[in-house]
């Protein structure tokens, strides 16, 4: 190979050059195998710099902070080890955040991709003023999500809000959406729903359209149903997509903080840590108790679930990639 | 030394900045806008506040008195945030307001880093302040971290409509003669009231533990940093006494302070008094809008309390560190105050402020025209104690704000499994 490639490889580049531009002088041998084995390198550099800069040195610097007292204003501290990271693994409060943040992701990332599908598929019909509709849907993703939030608390007030008024009008009982932990979980992740459902629509309604609409045809000859297209044909020709999607909001779900900041006044997770997710204890642990230390522990645990998440993910989207080439 | 060299380093950029920006510009005036920006010409304050301070005109005011300073106003929108971005310029070393506003309850924390901030005493100024105002701020060897700006004196607020009902006074004198006396005295008056009307005392029992706290001399740490939160008999027979009132007794309407629910039930009769710090009264008053019976007693259980206010401190890393000290004091002089008062109910902590006329003769239509001023300066006066609030006072104080909440409010724990749990989170902080 290293003997083959600077004899035979440059070879006839000066005959291309000259015979495409005419006039143009042909390189220098040396100068152009320079070119040629780096430009491709200089070219994605950029990327790659960025990545190390602002990806990269804070993920490993987070875990070096990880090993050591590390106050917000005073800064390093002592080398302590793992001592952060038992800290936060014997403590109760880990283990609260970590199954709300699991049993938040579950409520939200489920019924939303259900419903992203099936309003895509509602979408995927003529429509009059069809733009008006699939606009409309992402509506909710362009509303802040403070302001959403502001919304949804009323909503969901435990005394006076809107829901519980209706529930105790038809004589049911009222719901305690902030001292229930089951309930606080369903009122967040039904604001994430809100915000996210017409986001992954809009996604799954452009891979709708990719979908040959002969297939549809041969199939409505064949005497297939409305449902029965959809679940056999646009469901199957989705899977990539669907895959993207998921992922998204797996990665997403696993760091929710807006909507769980926001649900009360306080913004900690409640009194009892109802909602506390993951994302929240660590803001409090570096933001209010300033032990920036614990906080990159947390961070560092946190990346490792989303990595191991991530994994999950891949084989699953392996194992239908290859399903699908059968 | 270190700092002197990076405020250099931050006025060469700035310079520099500005020569660039000027060059891009094509301007040929450039030159002359650089070296003044170094310099002691025109130049650029900034004031961070949070909540209401009252100084939007006030600032305007002092552009106009001195030629060649310009005053911007950064406005947090809580206090909570505010107290979280000044950590977070102070960590950087940079990115922090010429003067901050820090609130009472976070002094100690950052009397910790007194290099971070400039020292503010200065002789002219004694006297100024109530004295426990500026004991607070005043670390052991003499160093003044902050200017006092407004204190929160207390006083009750109780709806004299709901009084009427329950066959009480309802004149603020009598009500104040009423509940003249300990927590216990407000307690027993609240068991008639709520036995005669059904309707709730108070609004929340973690609103109440605040005026408690603030009476208790060392609530949480003592001053050689020892952590006694939890062994404190002081801190439990407080507990103790909120909880069986509010709970057992259903003096409170068990709403979390500040929560949607909170506000809501203002507009009902969901309770019948509150304790109010001066600058409580803005917040009833919009809240209870169209709500009539309002009214406020110079009465307070257990003697007087102060609740809240702030200080206003000059982070040692800002480029003009004199001129922001000479605004500081402008701000905090009593007449400056009286004009924060006037615009949004912020109650002075100068001495000369507080015998103001202005003061003395000011009056709220909402509360049916109570001498809110007298009676205010009268319950600044009444502040006996100071407590001592140590470096971790404002997470052990928010752990039993939680732990009250989650017997008051949430009702997922009774006092004593609730107790345990906050002693579990006082033992994990450090």
């Amino acid at each position: 190979m290293s003997v083959t490639t600077p004899t035979s490889a440059p070879a006839p580049a000066p005959e291309q050059v000259t015979g495409r531009r005419g006039g143009g002088a042909p390189r220098e041998g040396r100068l152009g195998r320079l070119d040629q084995a780096a430009s491709p390198y200089v070219y994605i550099a950029p990327f790659f710099v960025l990545f190390f800069v602002v990806g990269l040195f804070p993920l490993v610097y987070t875990g070096w902070v990880a090993l050591h007292d590390w106050d917000q204003i005073m800064g390093q501290g002592a080398f302590v080890g793992a001592q952060n990271f038992v800290d936060v693994l014997t403590g109760q409060d880990f283990w609260t955040a970590l199954v709300n943040t699991l049993s938040i992701f579950v409520l939200s990332s489920v019924p939303q991709v259900l419903a992203a599908l099936a309003i895509a598929g509602l979408l995927d019909h003529k429509l009059r003023a069809a733009t008006f509709w699939r606009m409309g849907v992402l509506l909710p993703y362009v509303v802040a999500p403070v302001a959403v939030a502001l919304i949804f608390s009323n909503l969901f007030a435990d005394r006076f809000g809107l829901i519980n008024t209706l529930l105790e009008g038809v004589g049911m009982e009222p719901v305690r959406w902030h001292s229930d932990r089951l309930a606080s979980h369903v009122a967040i992740a039904s604001m994430v729903n809100f915000r996210w459902t017409g986001y992954n629509a809009l996604i799954l309604l452009a891979a709708m359209q990719a979908i040959p609409r002969d297939l549809y045809e041969a199939a409505a000859i064949d005497g297939a149903s409305g449902l029965r297209r959809f679940v056999s044909i646009t469901i199957p020709m989705l899977r990539p997509t669907m895959i993207f999607v998921i992922i998204t909001s797996t990665i997403g779900g696993l760091q929710i903080f807006d909507e769980p900041k926001m649900y009360d006044q306080f913004g900690r997770g409640g009194s009892d840590g109802q909602w506390q997710t993951l994302t929240l204890y660590l803001y409090e642990l570096g933001w209010t108790r300033a032990d920036f230390g614990r906080a990159s522990a947390v961070a560092v645990l946190l990346f490792a679930l989303i990595v191991a998440v991530g994994l999950v993910n891949f084989a699953i989207s392996r194992r239908i990639a290859s399903e699908e080439s059968r | 030394m270190h700092s002197t060299r990076r405020r250099m380093l931050l006025a060469t950029t700035a310079a520099a900045t500005l020569a660039l920006g000027a060059c891009g510009g094509g301007s040929g005036e450039g030159d002359d806008s650089a070296g003044s920006g170094g310099e002691g010409g025109d130049i650029t304050l900034s004031v961070a506040t949070f909540n209401e301070f009252g100084y939007e005109e006030l600032l305007g005011e002092y552009e106009e008195l001195n030629p060649g300073i310009t005053v911007q106003h950064v406005k947090a929108d809580t206090a909570d945030n505010a107290r979280a971005a000044l950590r977070n310029s102070l960590g950087a070393d940079s990115g922090a307001a010429d003067i901050e506003a820090i609130e009472v309850d976070w002094v100690t924390e950052f009397q910790q880093y007194p290099d971070k901030f400039v020292d503010l005493s200065s002789p002219d100024l004694e006297g100024r302040w109530l004295d426990w105002k500026t004991e607070a701020v005043t670390l052991e060897d003499g160093m003044l971290l902050g200017y006092g700006t407004d204190i929160g004196p207390e006083a009750l607020c109780y709806r004299a409509d709901l009084f009427e009902q329950a066959g009480l006074p309802t004149d603020r004198e009598e009500v104040a003669e009423l509940l003249q006396g300990d927590w216990d005295t407000y307690f027993e008056v609240g068991r008639d009231f709520v036995a005669e009307t059904d309707i709730a005392w108070y609004d929340s029992a973690g609103a109440l533990w605040q005026g408690m706290i603030n009476q208790v001399e060392q609530p949480y740490e003592t001053p050689d940093g020892e952590i006694i939160a939890v062994d404190n008999p002081e801190v439990r027979e407080l507990y103790d006494q909120v909880l069986s009132a509010s709970v057992d007794d259903g003096l409170s309407a068990a709403l979390g302070q500040w929560s949607a629910d909170w506000s809501s039930a203002f507009q009902g009769d969901e309770f019948a008094t509150m304790l109010c710090p001066a600058w409580m009264l803005g917040v009833v008053e919009g809240n209870a809008a169209d709500i009539e019976g309002w009214d406020v007693a110079n009465v307070f259980p257990g003697g007087g309390g102060n609740w809240g206010g702030s200080y206003l401190t000059v982070p040692a890393q800002g480029d003009h560190p004199e001129e922001a000290k000479a605004l500081a004091a402008w701000l905090t002089a009593p007449e400056q105050q009286i004009k924060a008062f006037e615009a949004k109910g912020t109650f002075p902590s100068q001495t000369e402020a507080l015998d103001s006329d202005t003061l003395a003769e000011s009056s709220n239509a909402f509360f049916n025209d109570a001498p809110t001023g007298q009676i205010f300066a009268e319950r600044a006066e009444a502040v006996t104690v100071m407590p001592f609030k140590g470096p971790k006072y404002f997470e052990i104080n928010t752990a039993m704000q939680d732990a009250i909440s989650r017997v008051d409010v949430d009702q997922t724990d009774d006092p004593a499994s609730s107790w345990d749990k906050f002693a579990a989170a006082v033992g994990d902080l450090r």
